[in-house]
């Protein structure tokens, strides 16, 4: 716009620059690839044709290709034809968000009803827990401390860290039985000072798929009831777990109902197949609209210097579905279809590592839950699937159900049954 | 009812943002000729919000694409994306780009990049003996205070806008960036500040980077509105690059709000030049253990629209089309605006800024009181500090405006 003469360059004060940019990030250590997004690094770098992805949480159809909803290809044909760009409040889209909360809390909750639910959409999951842990390590008044259960999804520590809240372990996955370690999980309950705050995996426990039973839930209910500790939920995979959304947030709904205060995580990756559009939502159940009010106003504070608002596309999509009586159900059915030929992996599986008389006990595989399952397999098991057939999933022995399919199941046993017999 | 009801008993309600406020009482205005000059969106002639041509192809060319879906995309971004928008802002021939010295993540929006690159200074810079600090203009976009000090990084200002002459506060800005410490966190506005319009020219640029060089500070870039300045890509990006020449450390904030209207898409990238490849591999690694432990990875719609209009030759002569219309616009309704008040209606004082500042704000150099009276008298909603957006002005509202200005001024309203 306005022609200047440039003044001459300069060498010497370039050469000085040089060394102070060489300084500048000298000492910057290089970071550990991710434990779970490199496994799909690893994958994609290996050019076997029998390989097999089993790492990272994303469902995959009969023939092992991403899927994508016929109600969010609908939905997206639907707001593609009208609305604009423009920001979306700091809370995010409010038909997204009342949706998202009905979905979990049910229409019946009564501080959904009462107006008392505190509700912002949120980067997915991820987000919502960062957005929690954030809001908690400033305002929850009784402790900083979180407790996650043993194990949990690799990324829970370093986001609650980084929130600035301390994190520890209650013990939760019994590697003897590769069940539930209820004993020991209700012995830690008792045992947290009072008023803690509890990570809770609402359903399909993620790495483990072992999750309490209804009587369970409710007994540890109890107990968080008698030493009034903080129930703050993470429920990733509503509706995937059982096919049936509302039997999903039973546990929510249990301790809503049972008058605990909660914090809860919700995330739209999974039962919508929407992963990379990043849509979640995050919630606080107040004492009544006032208060509402003002912990919804702090939310904000969280929010708008990390990154404003949200993104607006994802949210349209989930509004649209949950908003429309037909493509509700059309996606309820989805979301039962998804879950249902994870189950039918889970049977077949199975069944052929006992038809292969694979030494150790299986029926984890048929009772766990969800997308993934614990298989008990060891690390120099897993590594050696990885290295000599092709079969990639995280060290702890946890793979993606999702990545399985009528086509590679029979090898997938086979290979499993070997490594565990030592002869792969 | 609940059983812990004194969970959050003491949590205060905090004042909403003051555009919100703005906003909310624009839209609770019954008053026909009500005008919104506080959004920072741009408006279309009849005030309508206004998705860019090119956006819409790409859109459906997506929609009709079977290959595409909704898989996670990788933790630093869709490749196609950040590599296209290095090069918008670098220039596809950046020796730093050649060099693989460049390390780009996509983020969410500028902000989003603001908070990375400002959370990575925050672990990783080596601040001098005063400490995590990095100097904001003065004035400068409310949120980066946020920002900054968000990460536990401490805000200060340096002189940038001089009330006497609605002018650069030169002098005054140079001898900061010479008094600093050494090694000290600048940010600068790449093109368009905001809030005031009021940009360097690239003789002054040349001189603000001579002292950042003798001084060893560090460039923190916000670039919010390449294309939009000027109308020209190339032009708006040349202190970025001239910086970079110059073997400034720096690093680009990116946002693709305004300049491609994707606003709520939230579509942008931060860009670390380091060193050397090496430096920029660990730079990388890092980066993403910092968005892992935030957002894990980033939405992905609005940056397949953005990897779609960068990297398809006639998109982006439409796209550039587009920015030109916009920009345009804005121009034109500077110089009516600059007429009415000079020649029509004769206003006391000198208005040459309007026509002199740049991009989409103006800094109108009217008062607090005025500014209020503005609002309150005549329905006309502006901040302050006596910002407008000039794209909130249009052939419709623009004479309605320069009237009441003229009798703010004057002490008539």
């Amino acid at each position: 716009m306005q022609a200047i003469a440039r003044p001459l360059a300069r060498a010497a004060p370039r050469a000085l620059s040089r060394a102070a940019a060489l300084s500048t990030w000298s000492a910057v250590p290089a970071g550990p690839p991710d434990a779970i997004l490199g496994v799909t690094e690893a994958f994609k770098r290996d050019q076997d044709p029998r390989k097999i992805n089993l790492g990272v949480g994303a469902y995959r159809d009969g023939n092992g290709k991403p899927f994508v909803l016929p109600s969010v290809k609908k939905a997206e044909e639907i707001i593609s034809q009208s609305g604009d760009k423009e920001y979306l409040p700091i809370t995010g889209l409010p038909e997204f968000t009342r949706r998202a909360a009905l979905l979990a809390y049910g229409a019946e909750s009564a501080p959904l009803k009462g107006n008392a639910v505190a509700v912002t959409q949120s980067i997915s999951g991820t987000g919502a827990l960062r957005i929690g842990g954030a809001f908690l390590a400033r305002f929850y008044p009784h402790s900083k401390t979180i407790y996650l259960p043993t194990p949990t999804w690799g990324n829970h520590t370093p986001i609650f860290r980084d929130s600035g809240l301390e994190v520890k372990g209650y013990r939760y996955y019994d590697k003897k039985t590769v069940g539930l370690d209820f004993e020991g999980l209700k012995a830690d309950l008792q045992s947290m000072p009072e008023k803690s705050i509890v990570l809770l995996h609402a359903c399909a426990h993620n790495p483990t798929g072992v999750d309490p039973t209804q009587a369970q839930w409710i007994e540890i209910s109890n107990i968080i009831k008698e030493k009034s500790l903080f129930p703050f939920f993470d429920m990733a995979y509503q509706g995937f777990a059982s096919g049936s959304t509302s039997k999903d947030a039973f546990a929510v709904r249990h301790f809503v109902s049972e008058g605990h205060q909660v914090a809860l995580c919700q995330s739209f990756a999974k039962n919508m197949g929407l992963y990379g559009e990043r849509v979640g939502a995050f919630s606080l159940t107040t004492a009544d609209p006032e208060e509402k009010a003002r912990v919804e106003s702090q939310l904000k504070i969280v929010i708008r210097p990390m990154y404003s608002n949200p993104p607006l596309h994802g949210a349209r999509i989930a509004s649209t579905i949950l908003g429309s009586p037909e493509l509700y159900s059309e996606w309820e059915g989805e979301v039962k279809g998804m879950a249902e030929r994870i189950i039918s992996m889970r049977d077949r599986l199975y069944d052929n590592l006992v038809a292969q008389k694979t030494p150790g006990e299986w029926g984890h595989i048929k009772s766990q839950i969800g997308m993934f399952s614990f298989t008990g397999l060891t690390t120099p098991q897993t590594k050696a699937l990885a290295e000599k057939a092709h079969i990639y999933m995280t060290a702890d022995g946890r793979i993606s159900m999702a990545g399985l399919n009528a086509h590679n199941i029979d090898y997938f046993s086979e290979s499993v049954s070997r490594a565990v017999k030592g002869d792969i | 009812m609940s059983i812990s009801a004194e969970n959050w008993g003491e949590v205060p309600l905090a004042p909403p943002d003051s555009i919100f406020k703005l906003t909310a009482a624009y839209k609770a205005d019954p008053f026909p000729e009500k005008i919104n000059l506080g959004v920072g969106a741009y408006r279309d002639d009849n005030s309508n919000p206004w998705v860019l041509p090119v956006v819409k192809t790409a859109t459906q060319i997506l929609l009709n694409d079977p290959n595409i879906d909704h898989e996670y995309l990788p933790i630093t971004g869709l490749p196609q994306f950040t590599a296209a928008a290095a090069k918008l802002i670098l220039g596809a021939d950046s020796p730093a780009i050649a060099e693989n010295r460049v390390v780009s993540v996509q983020t969410i929006s500028g902000t989003g990049a603001n908070h990375l690159g400002a959370l990575f200074l925050s672990r990783y810079y080596h601040f001098g003996e005063e400490g995590k600090k990095v100097y904001l203009s003065d004035p400068t976009w409310v949120n980066h205070f946020a920002i900054f000090r968000n990460v536990q990084i401490e805000p200060v200002t340096y002189p940038y806008y001089d009330a006497a002459t609605i002018g650069l506060a030169f002098e005054p800005f140079l001898e900061t960036l010479r008094t600093a410490a050494p090694r000290s966190v600048f940010l600068l506005h790449a093109c368009a500040h905001n809030p005031t319009g009021v940009d360097p020219t690239r003789e002054q640029w040349g001189k603000i980077c001579d002292v950042i060089l003798e001084k060893n500070h560090y460039a923190f870039f916000d670039c919010a509105y390449q294309g939009f300045a000027s109308g020209d890509l190339v032009n708006d990006a040349w202190a970025v690059r001239e910086f970079v020449k110059r073997g400034v450390p720096l690093l680009v904030c990116q946002s693709f709000a305004k300049n491609a209207g994707l606003y709520g898409e939230r579509v942008g990238a931060l860009h670390i030049i380091a060193p050397t490849k090496e430096g920029a591999d660990r730079v990388k690694s890092q980066l993403s253990v910092l968005q892992r432990s935030e957002i894990s990875n980033p939405p992905a719609h609005g940056a397949r629209l953005v990897a779609l209009i960068l990297n398809d030759p006639a998109l982006f002569e439409q796209w550039k089309d587009d920015i030109r219309t916009m920009a345009h616009r804005i121009i034109e309704m500077r110089k009516e605006l600059h007429k009415l008040l000079t020649e029509e209606l004769k206003t006391p004082g000198n208005w040459d800024h309007i026509v002199n500042q740049i991009g989409m704000f103006s800094f109108t150099g009217i008062k607090t009181e005025a500014s209020l009276a503005l609002t309150e008298k005549a329905h006309i909603y502006l901040t302050t500090n006596g910002r407008i957006s000039m794209a909130g002005l249009n052939k419709n509202n623009v004479r309605y405006f320069a009237e009441n200005l003229d009798k703010v001024v004057r002490g008539q309203l």
